[in-house]
């Protein structure tokens, strides 16, 4: 029996037992020597076991009686999660290296995250979740202030912990009232707790764990942490906080309030709608002020987590299906936003306030274009995919009954476009300014080029995501 | 021939793709290719468009030459054309290289200038060619962008905030038509526009916010529909953004943008709001019809005071397009044809004033009407092609501004007297801002020092002109050109809308029994 378990769990021992063992190379060897080569190898190890779950998870597995499920929803979050991962890794390795940030921590701590996220979306109890989410957690702590001998870094470490530790003490609480009056902690018990009305003490745990989520995908009004964080850490750390974790933190989101919360639909879809319109107008309103082109990129993700929860809110198969989409363009978009972000430099120093890229265009027309392409799509322009990605929870949205949302959302996304467009605006309209390097690592190079590229192709078929996630979703929603 | 629209529409797109790829430098040489290279695409794109029109079969008011590939989420990549939209097609083929000459003498950037060209040039064939909601709102949309970056990289001294009001308010009226796609693909389960045309939306009053809706769900996507259109027509009062956006945009793109890119307003009311919301278009169409009013009569008078021969020229754009509108929601055989007719010849003789405007600001760089004056004196050329489409633009019998204005009249004195009052007042208001600015301009005596030494126009200019002049004058003496190519497919249009709101009234009726 324990043998059939391990088998389903295999992918995250694997990547528990490598970073283990990875790190206690990296100790009892040249240290900080190995960085380089771990940072390849681990994401080498993320493709790998992308491809493993991918290619071979079939059906839908219940392990540890019914503590871990690996399902479609699962696995294709675990796909998204695992290739973001690695190609924050691969896109940070020359930066860091070249500020001497390249610790052989960095990988290992980032293996960790993402074992804790894989377990978090293959939650299927309160305690499996809580564990997933706390290793995650720790994790990016201790990453978000690896620049030891920075303020901001620091700062944005602990403001980061404090916060976090306050959520998980919610989420926690939350936990524990809905244990206390479901009487389990499994999913599918708590599933038939509220099959007839359910409590109020429910009810209360319910709006607990909505609230520790909404920290974690960094939703107004729980966002407060994300711009100082963005700003302070080292830019590819920022890069995997936009990106891995939020895909991470979205599928929990979606797996409790569907396999623990599904049949009282109606109870969490108004503060979700709430979550969801908040987060798009605070994300669209407060970045138009934004100098510093990573807190800019804070607020954005703030805003795309609210469309992302407009697909949630609708409640159905088709708003998971939506919101998966979103999410997998989403990330796909930021990777190569911040592959361009990590090429901004002045002398070999990163810069990221946006006026420096005044007519950037001018010089380094091609990467100006990649750019260009990249912000319509988190506009949402059309024929860019970003635009499908909120056709799809715009739809989403209307069919749960929640016209109103779908409005609000796309006024949101006018308001949005502005600073989108104030960025194009530097590169192409401005007036001449002091040049960033022209240098790129062909690394950044490629995953900017990709990126966009995938933003345009993509309008073909979106690469044939749709049914993939409309499978996934079937398997969470039924 | 099976995919000849997918292949007009693309063509452009391909030269595009080939000036991004494989044309270096930014030498004289490399501008000079760049600008040929357009100029053959866009010939090319043309002469394509030919077959179209040749292919067509202006009696049968279905749609012709459709294309279908299946796509996302249940939505389909379909092309087709038909009476309302061939003519459309046309105009911008056949402007789009006059538009790529205009442009001969920028020297800035002229790679990325000819690029954003060729894709806008896709684009808009692609909104007059698409037969899918989503498919239509992609290229919509996507206009947007080029349009943007040609405002803004290519613009005058208050370029940022034309570009930037341009794209907010179209992009702002744009979204509440997505979202209404979205509840329309939802009621009716497809977003295929020809299906749609005969899908029938619910028309049950409710209430929204305390408010009464009378017409239902009709009338609400028919105000998503009209946000959109209002804005991209413009119709008063949100039209503040078009003096803006032409008085900075560089000739060419004020050329496109009056002669091609207004038109998809128009066309979207034929396309969706009157065959899809009859009900709704029925509820709302009085308020388009004032609105429609008020435009022609009040952007005139403004016209009138204004300094600026491009800002004049925006604000008689308005006005000119207060007649289609009024035209198309007057919903008789006479209003359609003459919205149609006339957003045609507005579509050349708008473009030509403004290449008219743009013939001086290339010599002089300023486009105040005061710093000129007595131009006949240098360029009797220029005089004459000014007058000509002076005359065209206020209406004079004999040229293509007539037919169009005469027709929308006559329509809208079918349905309501004091609209077509107030609209006819317009013909003479047009006439006096047109006459008085051509007066200022081009008569009198060539008094000041800087205009002592200008030449008349060149070879090039001639050449772009002759054109536009023979299209003029043609649909002027022969209107039954553009008439007999989109009646059929008006009838039709008209048919179904009476047919759909007769059906509605009598259920309406039996109800109240």
């Amino acid at each position: 029996m324990i043998g059939a378990d391990i088998q389903i769990l295999m992918p995250e021992l694997v990547l528990a037992v490598y970073a283990m063992g990875a790190l206690l190379a990296a100790v009892y060897t040249t240290k900080d020597g190995m960085a380089p080569l771990l940072t390849w190898a681990t994401s080498g190890l993320f493709v790998l076991l992308a491809v493993w779950i991918g290619i071979n998870g079939q059906g839908t597995n219940i392990a540890f009686g019914g503590m871990f499920v690996d399902d479609g929803f699962a696995r294709f979050a675990k796909v998204v999660i695992l290739l973001s991962a690695a190609a924050v890794l691969l896109m940070s390795e020359s930066y860091m290296q070249r500020r001497g940030l390249l610790r052989f921590e960095y990988p290992v701590l980032v293996a960790l995250a993402v074992v804790g996220m894989m377990v978090m979306v293959s939650a299927g109890d309160l305690m499996a979740l809580y564990m997933g989410l706390e290793l995650q957690s720790l994790a990016l702590y201790v990453v978000a202030s690896l620049r030891r001998d920075s303020v901001k870094s620091t700062e944005a470490g602990l403001k980061y912990f404090v916060l976090g530790a306050l959520s998980s003490g919610l989420l926690l609480y939350g936990a524990s009232l809905t244990y206390g009056f479901a009487g389990t902690t499994l999913f599918a018990g708590i599933i038939e707790a509220t099959a007839d009305e359910p409590s109020l003490g429910l009810l209360f745990g319910l709006v607990f764990l909505i609230a520790g989520f909404a920290f974690k995908v960094s939703a107004a009004p729980f966002h407060m942490w994300t711009p100082d964080v963005y700003e302070g850490s080292p830019t590819p750390v920022t890069a995997f906080f936009a990106t891995a974790p939020k895909v991470a933190a979205m599928a929990l989101f979606a797996r409790v309030v569907h396999d623990a919360f599904g049949g009282i639909v109606g109870d969490w879809q108004q503060i979700v709608a709430f979550l969801a319109v908040v987060s798009m107008f605070l994300g669209a309103i407060a970045a138009i002020g934004q100098k510093d082109i990573k807190r800019l990129m804070a607020y954005s993700s703030i805003a795309h987590m609210g469309f992302a929860l407009m697909g949630l809110a609708a409640g159905t198969a088709f708003g998971v299906q939506a919101m998966l989409i979103y999410m997998a363009i989403y990330v796909t978009m930021n990777i190569g936003t911040f592959a361009f972000i990590l090429s901004m430099e002045r002398d070999g120093r990163p810069v990221t306030s946006i006026d420096s890229l005044k007519m950037y265009s001018k010089r380094q027309p091609l990467r100006a274009l990649a750019m260009l392409v990249l912000l319509f799509s988190l506009a949402g322009v059309p024929p860019m995919v970003g635009f499908f990605g909120k056709f799809y929870v715009l739809r989403a949205a209307y069919d749960g009954g929640l016209a109103w949302l779908a409005v609000a959302g796309v006024i949101a996304s006018v308001i949005g476009a502005f600073y989108y467009l104030r960025i194009v605006y530097f590169m192409y309209f401005g007036e001449e300014g002091e040049a960033l390097d022209g240098k790129i690592n062909p690394v950044l190079w490629g995953f900017l080029m990709g990126s966009a590229a995938v933003m345009l192709i993509g309008v073909v078929n979106l690469f044939g995501i749709e049914p993939i996630a409309a499978a996934a979703a079937a398997t969470l929603v039924n | 021939m099976g995919n000849i629209l997918s292949l007009t529409t693309f063509l452009p797109l391909l030269g595009a793709v080939i000036l991004a790829l494989f044309l270096r430098g930014d030498d004289a040489d490399a501008q000079r290719n760049a600008k040929w290279v357009a100029l053959v695409t866009t010939v090319v794109t043309f002469i394509c468009s030919l077959f179209i029109l040749t292919n067509f079969d202006p009696n049968n008011t279905g749609f012709q030459m459709v294309e279908t590939r299946d796509w996302l989420l249940g939505l389909q990549y379909k092309m087709g054309v038909d009476g309302i939209s061939i003519l459309f097609v046309m105009l911008t083929t056949f402007l789009m290289p006059l538009v790529i000459a205009a442009c001969w003498n920028v020297e800035t950037r002229v790679k990325e200038y000819m690029i954003a060209f060729l894709v806008l040039e896709t684009l808009m064939l692609g909104v007059f060619l698409a037969l899918d909601l989503v498919l239509f709102y992609l290229f919509f949309e996507a206009g947007l962008i080029p349009m943007f970056l040609i405002i803004g990289i290519w613009g005058g001294k208050n370029r940022i905030y034309a570009s930037f009001k341009f794209f907010l308010y179209t992009f702002l009226g744009s979204v509440l038509m997505l979202v209404a796609m979205v509840a329309m693909f939802a009621d009716a389960g497809t977003t295929d526009i020809p299906t749609l045309m005969t899908h029938t939306f619910g028309t049950e009053n409710f209430s929204v916010l305390g408010v009464q809706i009378v017409g239902g769900m009709q009338t609400l996507l028919w105000l998503a529909f009209f946000a959109s259109f209002a804005v991209k027509m413009p119709m008063w009062p949100v039209h503040t953004w078009l003096p803006d956006a032409h008085v900075q945009a560089p000739t060419a793109g004020s050329v496109v943008l009056a002669a091609i890119l207004l038109k998809m307003g128009g066309y979207g009311f034929l396309r969706f709001s009157l065959p899809m919301f009859p009900v709704g278009s029925e509820v709302m169409g009085p308020l388009v019809l004032w609105l429609s009013a008020i435009a022609i009569v009040y952007t005139s008078l403004v016209a009138l005071v204004q300094e600026d021969m491009k800002k004049l020229i925006a604000y008689s754009s308005v006005a000119h397009m207060g007649y289609v509108t009024m035209g198309i929601f007057a919903v008789n055989q006479q209003g359609i044809d003459g919205a149609i007719f006339q957003m045609i010849s507005h579509g050349f003789i708008s473009g030509a004033l403004f290449l008219c405007v743009g013939v001086i600001y290339d010599r002089m760089h300023t486009r105040e009407i005061d710093a000129y004056g007595g131009l006949v004196n240098r360029m009797p050329a220029y005089a004459l092609i000014f007058m000509f489409f002076t005359m065209a633009n206020v209406g004079l019998p004999g040229t293509s501004g007539f037919v169009g204005e005469f027709l929308t009249l006559m329509g809208i004195f079918q349905v309501n007297t004091w609209i077509a009052v107030f609209a006819t007042s317009g013909v003479i208001l047009s006439a006096a801002y047109a006459l008085w600015l051509y007066r200022r301009v081009v008569m009198g005596d060539l008094i000041k020092e800087s205009l002592k030494t200008i030449s008349d126009m060149t070879t090039r200019e001639r050449a772009i002109f002759a054109p536009l002049v023979v299209m003029t004058l043609l649909l002027g003496v022969y209107p039954a050109l553009v008439l007999d190519m989109i009646g059929p497919s008006v009838a039709a249009l008209v048919d179904n809308y009476d047919t759909a709101l007769a059906t509605f009234e009598a259920a309406t009726q039996f109800a109240s029994n």
